[in-house]
């Protein structure tokens, strides 16, 4: 997973309340069996509609989306995140997420800061003004900046330590691979193992 | 589970095997991380996973902890052809592909250990007493059957054990369910495994691993206790299980991959350590009276909406739960039930013998002790589908397959088949089916297909007589005898 540390690109303003993960990512996708390549599923039955916000070439490249409350509600799916993180985005702000999804997001390294409704009005209307402006996102000092207006979001202690040093699940455990060596050392020889394969016959 | 056991407290066989895992304690309610002896992998949930580490350039920790198996998507017609289906071909062609690129043990379509991943893990002997088990499916709680600890995780947490053999997990808090007294002939596991889930509700095992107790769980063999384990997870429960004695010892012994000679003796002189202590404590208790218990088939659609076969279908109107009652009126309207119907009276067009939860050998002997030298109902389609191949050779063995076939069944060959319909054995819209699975979701079976949960007994005597029934219900020559 890659650090988290500041991040700069180009600010997109969906400007909607409650977007399910059904939303952000509809059901025909799951049947894939990549984990990556989720890019075209990404709000993919607004994508049809010229006027989503994401069919301005203003934004087509964004990588800071902020959006209205109860973001990622809904099923469980992780592919939301995927389908954010492939398409390139790298932090989503809004007043309010899903918890599954919010939990996701920080496994998978997608940054999701909670900032009052009022400043994301601010930050719509401050984009708006100049379509393609950057965000510059500082989790070092939990800050979010667009143009004039500089925010400080909420992120949890811990998914931000995660952030910060690029550590997935699996990076994390991986710190303790002492651990799980000398547990190893420890388990009973007749446990039992899947190779060589054994058969009745 | 408390967060220290001293040597003298007493603990629960969760608590014992939880506390023989633990790699690292976690601190300030962070996750302990917990090792996983074995995972079991299938083709459904698995290829993110080999991906993710693909991407991250990382390979599997523990191959030799490790095995696949092709269930889900498994044709159980004509396996020698293609599979139709892209999305299911493509499933399994990804397994057998990633299997290969990272040297996974492989058990495809046509092997003699393919099979449901439930199945194959206890019949190789993979699954004993004490051990964690894992695997991308919620029914891995089967396992647990023989006291181990086995629960269902999701795709990336595949991939985490694929990549560290371990798992970072929150403590589980316990529950008792004890089933005390003697089932009569014609009940079985299946029937007290429904019958608790109707008792705590679909949530009223939360957050829980069930412990099953009692002199009714004792009687049953292995494959009844697998019955009952696998459906914990129905009421909403992690994981379930049953202390290991002499008659899992007794099925796991001999097996491909049991230990042998003095590592047999070690072994079981550690799993006689494991059982539950006198004195331990549970979060929360649950008590079913065997005696009383009788043949128990579901109405609605959830597994928690079941009543004896004597009985008729509830009313919602009875119901003082806003939630249960309007989920109630849902159920009736979607499987066309009327209230106060006799559960006798509704006839199938369907009888699935199989899944994970009752495709075993003791469960096709079981149907085929009732079907022996009889014909099914005229119009009702019946279809009998081995848990793995080795079952359905066994079952061979035993003449099982020509029972079936006289009866007028179909013989097939193994997998997941009409459990979920991932495969082309569905229901059509509307249709009707008495099933041996475990779940009776809304179009679980095929889409708009109705489905009532029975034991392998109550789908036999319900092919027979076309509704549906028990085999107290059928006339001589009775294979079993008549009750009150
Ligand atoms: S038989 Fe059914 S419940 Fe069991 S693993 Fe297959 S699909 Fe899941």
């Amino acid at each position: 997973m890659e650090k988290f540390e500041t991040v700069t690109g180009t600010a997109v303003p969906l400007m909607q309340n409650t977007i399910d993960t059904d939303q952000i990512i509809p059901a025909v996708f799951l049947k894939r069996i990549t984990k990556t390549g989720y890019e075209d599923g990404l709000f993919n039955l607004w994508r049809q509609e010229p006027d989503f916000v994401l069919n301005d070439p203003a934004y087509a490249d964004g990588q800071v989306l902020f959006v209205g409350p109860d973001f990622g509600v809904g099923s469980s799916r992780e592919h939301a995140v995927w389908a954010l993180r492939d398409y390139g985005f790298r932090a989503v702000f809004s007043p309010r997420f899903g918890d599954i999804f919010r939990g996701n997001a920080g496994k998978q390294g997608l940054l999701t800061g909670v900032i009052p409704e009022d400043v994301v009005q601010r930050i719509w209307e401050a984009i708006l003004e100049q379509p393609g402006i950057d965000a510059t996102v500082d989790l070092h000092a939990r800050t979010v900046t667009v143009g004039e207006i500089t925010a400080v979001f909420e992120i949890d202690d811990y998914t931000r330590w995660r952030l910060l040093e690029g550590l997935d699940d699996i990076g994390l455990t991986l710190r303790d691979e002492d651990a799980i060596t000398a547990y190893e050392a420890r388990r009973p020889s007749w446990l039992p193992t899947t190779i060589p394969a054994r058969t009745a016959d | 589970m408390p967060e220290t056991a001293g040597a003298a407290a007493p603990r629960t066989l969760a608590e014992k095997i939880w506390d023989a895992h633990v790699v690292k304690k976690g601190e300030q309610g962070e996750p302990d991380l917990i090792y996983i002896d074995l995972h079991l992998v299938h083709e459904v949930t698995s290829p993110q996973a080999f991906d993710g580490l693909r991407q991250a350039g990382r390979g599997l920790r523990r191959l030799d902890l490790t095995i696949a198996t092709e269930d889900h998507n498994t044709p159980t017609l004509a396996i020698d052809r293609p599979i139709a289906d892209p999305t299911s071909r493509a499933q399994i062609d990804a397994l057998r592909e990633n299997a290969e690129e990272f040297g996974v043990r492989i058990h495809s379509l046509g092997d003699k250990e393919q099979g449901i991943v439930h199945v194959v893990g206890p019949q190789l002997g993979l699954t004993m007493p004490g051990v964690t088990v894992v695997c991308g499916d919620s029914h891995t709680s089967t396992h647990g059957a023989f006291g181990a600890m086995a629960f269902g995780i999701g795709t990336s947490e595949v991939e985490h054990v694929m990549a560290t053999q371990t798992l970072p997990l929150k403590p589980f808090k316990t529950m008792a369910v004890t089933v005390d007294g003697t089932l009569r002939e014609g009940v079985t596991a299946k029937d007290i495994i429904l019958a608790v889930i109707a008792k705590i509700g679909i949530g009223g095992a939360q957050g829980h691993v069930i412990e099953y107790r009692g002199s009714a769980i004792r009687a049953l063999g292995m494959d009844g206790r697998m019955t009952i384990c696998n459906m914990s997870i129905e009421a909403g429960a992690r994981a379930g299980m049953v202390a290991p004695d002499e008659t899992t010892f007794e099925y796991v012994k001999g097996r491909p991959h049991a230990p042998q000679g003095a590592d047999w003796d070690a072994a079981v002189a550690y799993w006689r350590t494991l059982p539950t202590d006198d004195g331990a404590e549970f979060d929360a208790e649950v008590v079913l009276d065997a005696d009383a218990l009788e043949p128990f088939v579901t109405w609605g659609t959830n597994p928690g909406q079941g009543v004896s076969l004597a009985d008729a279908v509830p009313d919602p109107a009875h119901l003082i739960d806003p939630v249960e009652k309007s989920s109630a009126e849902r159920a009736l309207e979607y499987m066309d039930l009327a209230p106060g119907t006799r559960m006798k009276d509704i006839a199938v067009d369907a009888v699935f013998m199989g899944s994970c939860t009752n495709s075993r050998l003791e469960d096709l002997r079981a149907f085929a002790s009732v079907i022996k030298g009889r014909k099914k109902a005229e119009g009702v389609r019946v279809m009998v589908v081995p848990g793995s191949a080795r079952v359905r050779l066994e079952a061979e063995a035993e003449g099982i397959d020509k029972i079936v076939e006289a009866f007028g069944g179909e013989w097939r060959f193994a997998g997941c088949s009409m459990c979920l319909g991932m495969n082309p054995d569905q229901l059509a819209p509307g249709e009707r089916c008495a099933s041996t699975s475990n779940r009776n979701f809304e179009g679980r079976q095929g889409k708009g297909g109705r489905t009532h949960l029975v034991s392998p007994l109550v789908a036999a005597a319900t092919a027979i007589r076309g509704t549906l029934s028990s085999p107290w219900d059928l006339d001589a020559p009775e294979p079993v005898e008549e009750h009150a």
